[in-house]
């Protein structure tokens, strides 16, 4: 099985570990084996262990340790937030933080809605199997 | 006194303070600023002399029939007043609150206002979840963020003597035979006015939460920790 994401300049990873926990961030620039600069455009250039970086499926064109202003005209041009939140992984997170931050109320809420759906999936069941019943 | 004595202004001394214990002008020069001259004239020459109050009779103390021994010391008078408990920023009167303990653990509850004691008054309301006005304390309870619309409740009246239990003052003293009775110590009824102040707090309370949907149900359920819920990790 070859290996379809490469540690490159303008991979988008995802910081898996640390202060910036969460964040898209690009690999600028690798320093050696275990290190890359990465950046993003809500935070300073750092270097960071590749150990804390998933890397993602999307890459950004720029050269090496691009400019602040044309690092994120890369990303606007690449559309990498929206694809983000339109992949199935960025689908996952967003739904995971949704979930993390019900309130009492709404929990108690999606538990309705959840035993109503349940219901109607059932009774529409029940009128498969009797029409399976008769013939 | 039919015309209302005028408030008599308090008097200013017209001799700034220029620095801690040093006044602007001196002795003398304060005589003649007051006009002191002026009242000697006045007066004939001299200050004119006000009679005291008739000096108040106090009564007649009779020698203490008893001295102690030794010096007694006696313990200074404490005069810390108490605060209310400092109520949790996240609770303010209309929140809903989750009892954890007691009768009504699990309920989930409106609250209404903090007593002098500290404890919190709370009601279910009554007829959602069968919870009265009661007082409940803050350690016992989690609150969550969801809020009812109070506005239209009034609980001025109640306090902390609202709630304390009535004491029979005449203590019956037992006969022998009274103990080998069939003990009936008598039910008391629970007074119809309590009811009516049930009554009064929930009906607006009622309107109000029936106007979120779900709202309703919500109050009436227990709350529970179910599988894979992590309570440091719950948002409540």
């Amino acid at each position: 099985m070859p290996f379809k994401r490469y540690v490159e300049i303008g991979r988008v990873a995802l910081v898996n570990y640390g202060k910036d926990y969460g964040k898209l961030v690009v690999i600028v620039d690798v320093v050696d084996q275990n290190r890359a600069l990465v950046d993003a455009p809500d935070m300073v250039r750092s270097q960071i262990n590749f150990k804390r970086l998933s890397l993602t499926d999307f890459k950004i064109d720029i050269h090496r340790i691009p400019k602040k202003k044309k690092l994120i005209e890369a990303l606007e041009a690449a559309d990498v937030k929206n694809k983000w939140e339109n992949s199935s992984w960025g689908r996952k997170l967003i739904v995971q933080k949704r979930r993390a931050s019900l309130n009492d109320f709404d929990r108690f809420k999606i538990m309705l809605t959840k035993i109503k759906r349940a219901g109607l999936i059932n009774q529409e069941l029940a009128k498969l199997k009797k029409v399976e019943a008769v013939s | 006194m039919a015309p209302e004595k005028e408030k008599k202004k308090p008097r200013v001394t017209r001799n700034p303070e220029l620095i801690k214990g040093i006044r602007k002008y001196s002795k003398s020069k304060m005589y003649h600023k007051r006009g002191l001259s002026a009242i000697k004239k006045q007066n004939d020459g001299a200050f004119p002399d006000h009679e005291g109050k008739p000096a108040e009779r106090k009564p007649e103390e009779k020698p203490p029939k008893f001295y102690p021994a030794d010096d007694v010391k006696k313990p200074l008078k404490n005069k810390r007043k108490h605060k209310p408990t400092r109520l949790r920023d996240s609770i303010t009167p209309g929140t809903v609150l989750i009892l954890l303990a007691g009768r009504f653990m699990g309920k989930r509850v409106v609250f209404l206002k903090q007593l002098p004691s500290g404890l919190l008054l709370v009601t279910g309301p009554y007829r959602i979840n069968g919870v009265p006005l009661r007082r409940v304390s803050q350690a016992y309870v989690i609150a969550t963020s969801t809020k009812v619309d109070i506005s239209g409740v009034n609980v001025e009246k109640f306090e902390d003597k609202y709630f304390s239990k009535k004491s029979d003052k005449k203590k019956n003293k037992k006969d022998a035979n009274e103990f080998f009775d069939a003990e009936k110590p008598e039910k008391q009824k629970f007074p119809q006015e309590k009811k009516d102040d049930q009554k009064t707090v929930d009906a607006a309370l009622i309107k109000s939460i029936e106007s979120v949907p779900d709202l309703k149900a919500y109050l009436g359920a227990r709350f529970s920790l179910k599988d894979g819920m992590k309570p440091h990790e719950l948002v409540f």
